[in-house]
């Protein structure tokens, strides 16, 4: 008789744990086929303000890394891809209906792009900070610092490389982030997050929840401690995206509007995904004797 | 940057000095019975109503201004989107920058009589209209002249946005005019700005400088107006950028406002600063820097330190010079060129800070003022201290802006920066201390845009200024001013 496989549980990643929704809700994933895969966590308004608490408990401690160690322990979510990539690319092709050598593609795309953003760490203060020549005898140095907690929506297509692609500037510069996955394919999130979980990134500064925008939308947009939002997983719906900018705006959000169709991930990904999520901090000193 | 010139250091002095009377002549300024809106390089009527704008020192009416309606934004953007179709967006950077060149030396060689003009409309005194409001200005203009023909190196692209609808306020109305006005036209766009209802009198001698200086009719709209008129700028559907300064409440309905539209934004909204003093400070310094942070332009200062913090160790001495210090200080005619502390811009703005006194008193907190004779017309508000403020307080938590400082204390590093942060604001922050390592400390853990060490209220065209959380997003100032001008690379 043949051996019967052991099945996944798909739960959440909040605060370097899994717990299963708080809600006790989850919804049916199918693979692009229609055939099931798995019942996903639902994440609930709950859970997206445990992932906030989560992300604004590990912000101190990511943001006070040194940029070198930020870039290592990128790299290192990269490495452990690597070494786990039949797993992404079966993932990949069943979530996106790809074929192997397209799915095949797409990881080396995600971990490749996780290896750039890496590098990214200890480079772009010098990039966008630097010395003012202001008129007077003054020291005056301007430095970008990451701006908080970053709530992110994930692409609802491709539902790894568009992760990554979201996910990894906002947290090389220092930011904590709650991202909310593709509804649709959720699967590669997870797995993700079990990457992150041993890849020497601190519990808190990514938080997964697998389910809808329309549902932890509203609540990331309106949390007050979360200071920036990212509304590329909502491309498409324009309502949704107006009122989450609306509620983003009652604590001065950050606000990364939702583009009208979702981009084109093989592209350069250029800095702005960076910079959007980073202060430019100035600080002053006479200088005399 | 306000040099206060009023004696100091020995903490046995004579406080107050006699001085005469030193007025500035106001012959200078040539203020017409009535404005129109400045709408593509000519005044017109407009179809709104009209408004008064006053002297706040004398309350005397000075001008009836134009409201503009609706339909006068609709014309003024309207000239905008032409002149940036047209003439401005197509000119090249560098015939751009001559433009700008030229306005920043019309406003230097008329800077005696826009820094008159200034303290007239807005209460602040003279020698900090002459010293900083108009030099800065002018300065500004210079500097972003500049960058008209070098955006290739600003790593922000050389795209314009087009239209750039721009609202301001009236603590310093010409600075901020520049501010909105320099690094927009220097990116190529064109702007439609709206000086405050109360001070708009100098934007209005703007648009006669963009006369003089024979800049494209459109490039430049100024319309005159209150809330309603900002509102239908804001809101207007052909307006690529949104730029204000301003209190946090109109920011966050200006966010609210643009959310769906493809509008570019920044804010510069409010602050509640925290100014540190450690125990090992040069105390005269840190005291002068205490009374420049929060009595500079009567504390109308989104950056202004109006919260001070002060080591336990060494509260009752600073406490004590500054009490010393702020008794120095000449309240009264703006124009008198010993003024340190000037009128209060509006009645509406007096009544806040009376409003937000009075609390901190019934909050329990300790009030104290100088002896001060205060003119019996016009707005005024004496140098005002609170002792014994808590961080539940609303005066260490809302932004009264105005001359009174909360004064909180502290005992470890730590605690400073727990109570610094602790503030939805993140606009500007200021740290006093002889040791190098713990300024560099601080300064990292301040959230704040702006962190003064050793000094305070600095403002340069070369250095980004803006704030984190709740005062706002964007920078305006330096290479990163025109970011919120420029497309961008992507």
């Amino acid at each position: 008789m043949a051996r019967i496989d052991v099945r996944k549980t798909y739960k959440l990643y909040i605060g370097g744990a899994f717990p299963r929704s708080e809600s006790g809700y989850s919804y049916v994933v199918n693979d692009a086929k229609g055939k099931f895969m798995a019942n996903a966590s639902l994440a609930s308004r709950k859970d997206a303000r445990d992932a906030v608490q989560a992300a604004r408990k590990a912000f101190p401690g990511w943001a006070g890394r040194t940029a070198y160690n930020r870039a290592q322990i990128v790299y290192r979510i990269a490495e452990v891809m690597e070494d786990r990539r039949p797993q992404f690319v079966d993932a990949v092709q069943k979530s996106e209906g790809r074929t192997a050598a397209q799915a095949n593609k797409v990881v080396d795309e995600a971990i490749d792009r996780l290896v750039w953003y890496a590098g990214w760490a200890d480079k772009i203060t010098q990039v966008v900070g630097g010395a003012n020549p202001v008129a007077g005898p003054f020291f005056n140095l301007s430095t970008p610092e990451p701006t908080g907690v970053v709530a992110v929506f994930a692409p609802q297509e491709s539902s790894l490389l568009g992760l990554v692609s979201v996910v990894a500037p906002a947290i090389v510069v220092g930011n904590t982030v709650v991202v909310t996955s593709s509804y649709e394919r959720p699967l590669p999130a997870v797995t993700f997050a079990e990457v992150l979980a041993t890849s020497d990134v601190p519990g808190g500064v990514i938080n997964v929840l697998t389910g809808s925008a329309a549902t932890t939308g509203p609540w990331l947009a309106s949390h007050m401690d979360v200071n920036a939002i990212d509304l590329t997983g909502v491309a498409g719906d324009a309502d949704l995206a107006k009122s989450l900018e609306e509620a983003s705006a009652e604590n001065l959000k950050r606000v990364r509007r939702a583009p009208s169709a979702e981009p084109d991930w093989s592209l350069d990904p250029g800095t702005d995904r960076m910079t959007g999520v980073l202060e430019t901090k100035t600080v002053w000193h006479p200088i005399g004797i | 940057m306000a040099k206060q010139k009023v004696s100091t250091g020995s903490t046995t002095a004579k406080p107050v000095f006699d001085y005469a009377p030193a007025p500035e002549s106001r012959a200078i300024v040539d203020i017409k019975p009535s404005y129109g809106l400045f709408i593509n390089g000519e005044f017109v009527d407009g179809g709104g109503t009209s408004f008064k704008t006053i002297n706040p020192a004398t309350e005397e009416v000075l001008a009836e201004i134009a409201e503009a309606s609706e339909a006068d934004i609709d014309t003024a953007v309207k000239a905008a989107r032409r002149a940036h179709s047209r003439v401005w967006g197509r000119m090249p950077g560098k015939e751009r920058a001559k433009y700008l060149y030229r306005i920043a030396r019309i406003m230097q060689e008329r800077g005696r009589e826009i820094a008159v003009l200034e303290s007239i409309d807005n209460g602040k005194p003279i020698k900090e209209s002459r010293d900083v409001d108009v030099p800065v200005a002018a300065a500004h203009f210079f500097y972003y002249a500049g960058w008209a023909d070098k955006l290739e190196y600003s790593g922000y692209g050389t795209q314009s946005l087009g239209v750039a609808a721009q609202v301001i306020p009236w603590n310093f109305p010409l600075l901020m005019l520049a501010w909105k006005i320099a690094p927009a036209l220097a990116a190529g766009n064109t702007v439609v700005l709206k000086p405050a209802e109360t001070t708009p009198l100098t934007a209005l001698l703007f648009a006669e400088i963009c006369q003089q200086a024979d800049l494209p009719p459109g490039v430049v709209n100024i319309v005159t107006g209150a809330g309603d008129t900002g509102h239908f700028l804001v809101g207007h559907d052909d307006v690529d950028k949104v730029a204000f300064t301003g209190s946090t409440d109109v920011g966050r309905a200006i966010a609210k406002a643009v959310a769906g539209t493809n509008k570019k934004v920044t804010l510069e909204l409010g602050g509640k600063a925290a100014n540190i003093v450690f125990d090992d400070a040069p105390i005269d310094q840190a005291v002068e820097g205490i009374v420049n942070g929060i009595f500079f332009n009567q504390g109308h200062v989104c950056c202004a330190g109006s919260r001070l913090l002060v080591q336990e160790s060494i509260a009752e001495e600073v406490l004590e010079r500054l009490k010393r210090r702020m008794a120095t200080l000449r309240v009264g005619d703006p124009l008198d060129k010993n003024t340190d502390v000037g009128a209060i811009n509006s009645a509406e703005q007096l009544a806040r800070i009376k409003q937000l006194s009075a609390i901190g008193e019934e909050e329990g907190a300790g009030r104290w003022s100088p002896p001060c004779d205060l003119p019996s017309t016009g707005f005024w508000f004496p140098p005002t201290l609170f002792t014994g403020v808590t961080q539940a307080h609303r005066i260490a938590r809302e932004e009264i802006f105005g001359p009174v400082l909360s004064v909180l204390t502290f005992r470890t590093p730590a605690e400073a920066v727990e109570k610094a942060n602790n503030t939805p604001y993140g606009l500007s922050a200021g740290v006093w201390t002889d040791k190098g390592s713990r300024i560099l400390w601080m300064a990292n853990q301040l959230r704040a845009g702006v962190v003064w060490a050793n000094t305070f209220n600095k403002f340069d065209p070369t250095s980004p200024f803006g704030g984190y959380k709740e005062s706002g997003y964007g920078r305006e100032g330096g290479r990163h001013g025109l970011e919120g001008y420029l497309k961008g690379t992507n």
